[in-house]
């Protein structure tokens, strides 16, 4: 009976992530498209769903809300479908989406999509050989070969976007690395912009009236046996021609031109509305995070460039560090197990929805950057993808910063894996993207268009 | 031969509608083979010939602007892009018939382009919010063009060619429903082509003929547009 009961919170809440996910879909990520794939929104849901599912079983957890058998089952069951949705599904669909983009592929879609999706799994299953994910008692179909691959992926993707993160955030923050940009360098800029264009203008008069006498010339002599074949033949083969291309040369290297300045114009004006918004209270705020933040970076490198160093991994949750710290050292006395509940519970809590927040913020300024109508639906099956990973390797190891006696359903559940290397394997990928994010920085700050600016 | 008067004419949609393909298409009356990215904006130019067939025949030059990006770019962007805006004397705003938010969103593209000189850009247009009454008096000759005609099903055409004509009603404008890989759409003679110069020729006509009293175009007709737009502002 219980089992029924919880049951139907687990699907209720699902039918709200789901809603949720829906939602955002709609409102956020497709709203300059019409969605004509219904298949890609629902993907798109259901993962989002799921993924979310997992961490609010981990609150349960937590909490001890549901009957642990109930608890047990709806794990298994939410890890089995998004492993279900993550290799087979949406690779497919990624696969089917690219093909029927491609014209020439268009008639035998299913056919090509079957093979990409064949070559992905390929890859994947080759993915698991130099890594130490498995113990070798697993067999060839067990959900473990699944999750542990999954897990280095989505392991590494998480590395990398929070170590470029990490020090992104202080770096945009800061008011400390803001260009000083004035409204004369943005107004040189504007007219050169405009020069240039009018430029490529006059360019383009001289090369619509060459084309119009010869076509005016060619109707003389040609016979109007096909309209546009005629045009074709006549900017071949006529004297003028040679003269065009080389005008063409000219317009191209000017369109280059254009598209850099007008680069740099967008690029001081962003600087200028982040002088502005730096002077607002809340820009005083976020520059003053920065500060913070940056000292939190630095802080991360070390810990990680030490926990490589010497092989080392934190084997105690911050939590029960943090009650052995007060009790042992600072000689309080309180009730250590409600503590370590409430605290682990607001620390998860914390860590969930800042990442679920600001996963979903990242997803969206990617989307809109990169997307247009034709390769939004692969697009946002991608995100989809990486979402999913994301979310399933946080689980992974959001596992350490909980006290032990909520360790052992997640252990349970995703099976023997070596816990130990993912987290060195995050080390690892956290130090590399973080030094090459500074690295980039620091090249892409020092290169800034320092030359308009007059001392 | 150079020094012939001209006239400019912003070309503005999303991204993906077709813009580059369209401008390709009416300058050299060709398909364009792999339209690549507008990275901020790219010109071309068209030569017409004003009230072709009577004896006022004068040729011009029409400059096409095609500028890139989606009206949801980052305010960066549209401050910049905002350059492109000045002195227009037409504006043609090209959706795609099978994608009905790009159609929705020609409301801010003219929007963004008409009242650059008062409201800051990207203030505006947050709201979804538009007066529709703000087209009924508008100077600027329009044309709305609808692309990916071809790409329509059959049953759905009556439908959406329907919904373009309230859209192109809208703006006050004439419309042109083509798809700019087949040059036949535009050929000469046929209705979108006889539609096409009739615009170029109000074009032309407000810049250069209808110089009568007070009218400089281009400069009266955006204070008006700001007029409305502060009124609005205060609506919501």
């Amino acid at each position: 009976m219980s089992f029924l009961i919880d049951s139907s919170i687990m699907i209720t809440s699902q039918i709200l992530f789901f809603g949720f996910g829906w939602l955002f879909f709609m409102r956020q990520l497709f709203k300059d498209y019409e969605v004509r794939q219904y298949v890609v929104q629902v993907i798109f849901s259901v993962t989002f769903a799921f993924s979310c599912t997992m961490f609010e079983l981990i609150i349960f957890e937590i909490l001890g809300v549901l009957n642990s058998s109930s608890r047990y089952f709806h794990w298994k069951m939410n890890l089995c479908v998004i492993l279900l949705i993550l290799v087979f599904m949406v690779p497919f669909y990624i696969g089917y989406f690219i093909v029927s983009n491609i014209r020439l592929l268009h008639k035998q879609r299913l056919l090509f999509s079957c093979l990409l999706w064949l070559t992905f799994m390929y890859f994947f299953w080759k993915l698991g050989d130099p890594f130490p994910i498995l113990s070798p008692k697993h067999g060839i179909l067990s959900i473990e070969q699944l999750i542990s691959r999954v897990g280095v992926i989505g392991v590494t993707l998480m590395a990398l976007l929070s170590g470029f993160g990490a020090v992104n955030c202080p770096y945009t923050y800061m008011s400390y690395f803001l260009r000083n940009v004035t409204d004369t360098d943005i107004l040189a800029l504007e007219r050169r912009l405009l020069q240039t264009m009018d430029m490529i203008i006059s360019k383009k008069k001289r090369m619509a009236m060459t084309r119009r006498t010869m076509f005016q010339k060619g109707e003389v002599h040609n016979k109007p046996s096909g309209f546009w074949g005629m045009i074709k033949s006549v900017t071949t083969s006529a004297p003028g021609s040679e003269n065009l291309t080389l005008i063409q040369q000219e317009v191209d290297a000017l369109e280059e031109l254009s598209r850099q300045l007008f680069l740099e114009t967008a690029d001081l004006y962003a600087t200028k509305e982040r002088i502005e918004y730096s002077k607002t209270f809340k820009g005083k705020y976020f520059n003053f995070l920065g500060y913070f933040f940056s000292i939190y970076c630095v802080w991360k490198i070390f810990m990680a460039t030490i926990n490589i160093v010497f092989d080392r991994v934190g084997k105690t949750d911050p939590v029960t560090r943090g009650i052995e710290i007060t009790v042992n050292y600072l000689g309080i006395q309180f009730d250590v197990k409600f503590w370590s509940q409430h605290i682990s519970f607001i620390l998860v809590g914390i860590i969930i929805v800042t990442s679920i927040r600001g996963l979903l913020i990242t997803l969206t300024k990617f989307f809109y950057a990169i997307s247009s109508s034709k390769s939004s639906n692969v697009i946002v099956l991608l995100l989809a993808q990486i979402m999913g990973m994301y979310f399933v390797s946080s689980v992974l190891l959001i596992r350490m910063s909980m006290p032990l006696e909520y360790r052992t359903i997640i252990t349970e559940v995703l099976g023997e894996l070596q816990f130990n290397f993912y987290h060195r394997w995050f080390d690892v990928i956290f130090l590399v993207s973080a030094l090459s994010s500074i690295l980039f920085l620091y090249l892409a700050h020092k290169q800034a268009p320092e030359k308009h600016m007059a001392p | 031969m150079a020094s012939l008067d001209r006239v400019k004419v912003l070309v503005l949609g999303d991204s993906g509608v077709g813009k580059s393909s369209l401008v390709h298409l009416l300058c050299q009356n060709q398909v364009l083979g792999n339209p690549s990215w507008t990275v901020g904006c790219s010109v071309d130019v068209r030569v017409h010939d004003y009230k072709e067939g009577t004896p006022e025949e004068k040729t011009y030059y029409i400059e096409l602007w095609d500028v890139g990006g989606s009206v949801g770019s980052a305010s960066s962007v549209k401050s910049t892009r905002a350059v492109f805006y000045n002195s227009v004397n037409g504006i043609i705003l090209v959706h795609d018939l099978t994608n009905k938010k790009s159609s929705q969103n020609l409301y801010r593209w003219s929007l963004e382009a008409l009242n650059r000189d008062l409201v800051p850009t990207g203030v505006l247009v947050t709201n979804g919010d538009y007066d529709r009454e703000q087209f009924a008096d508008n100077q600027i000759p329009l044309l709305v063009i609808g692309t990916k005609l071809d790409q329509i099903h059959e049953n759905k055409r009556h439908e959406v060619l329907t919904r373009t004509a309230f859209l192109a009603e809208d703006f006050n404008a004439e419309e042109i429903n083509l798809d700019c890989t087949n040059p036949r759409y535009l050929a000469a003679g046929s209705s979108n082509a006889v539609k096409l110069s009739r615009f170029f020729d109000k074009v032309i006509e407000k810049r250069y003929f209808l110089r009568d009293g007070n009218q400089i175009p281009g400069f009266p007709d955006r204070k008006r547009f700001g007029g409305g737009t502060l009124k609005s502002l205060h609506y919501d």
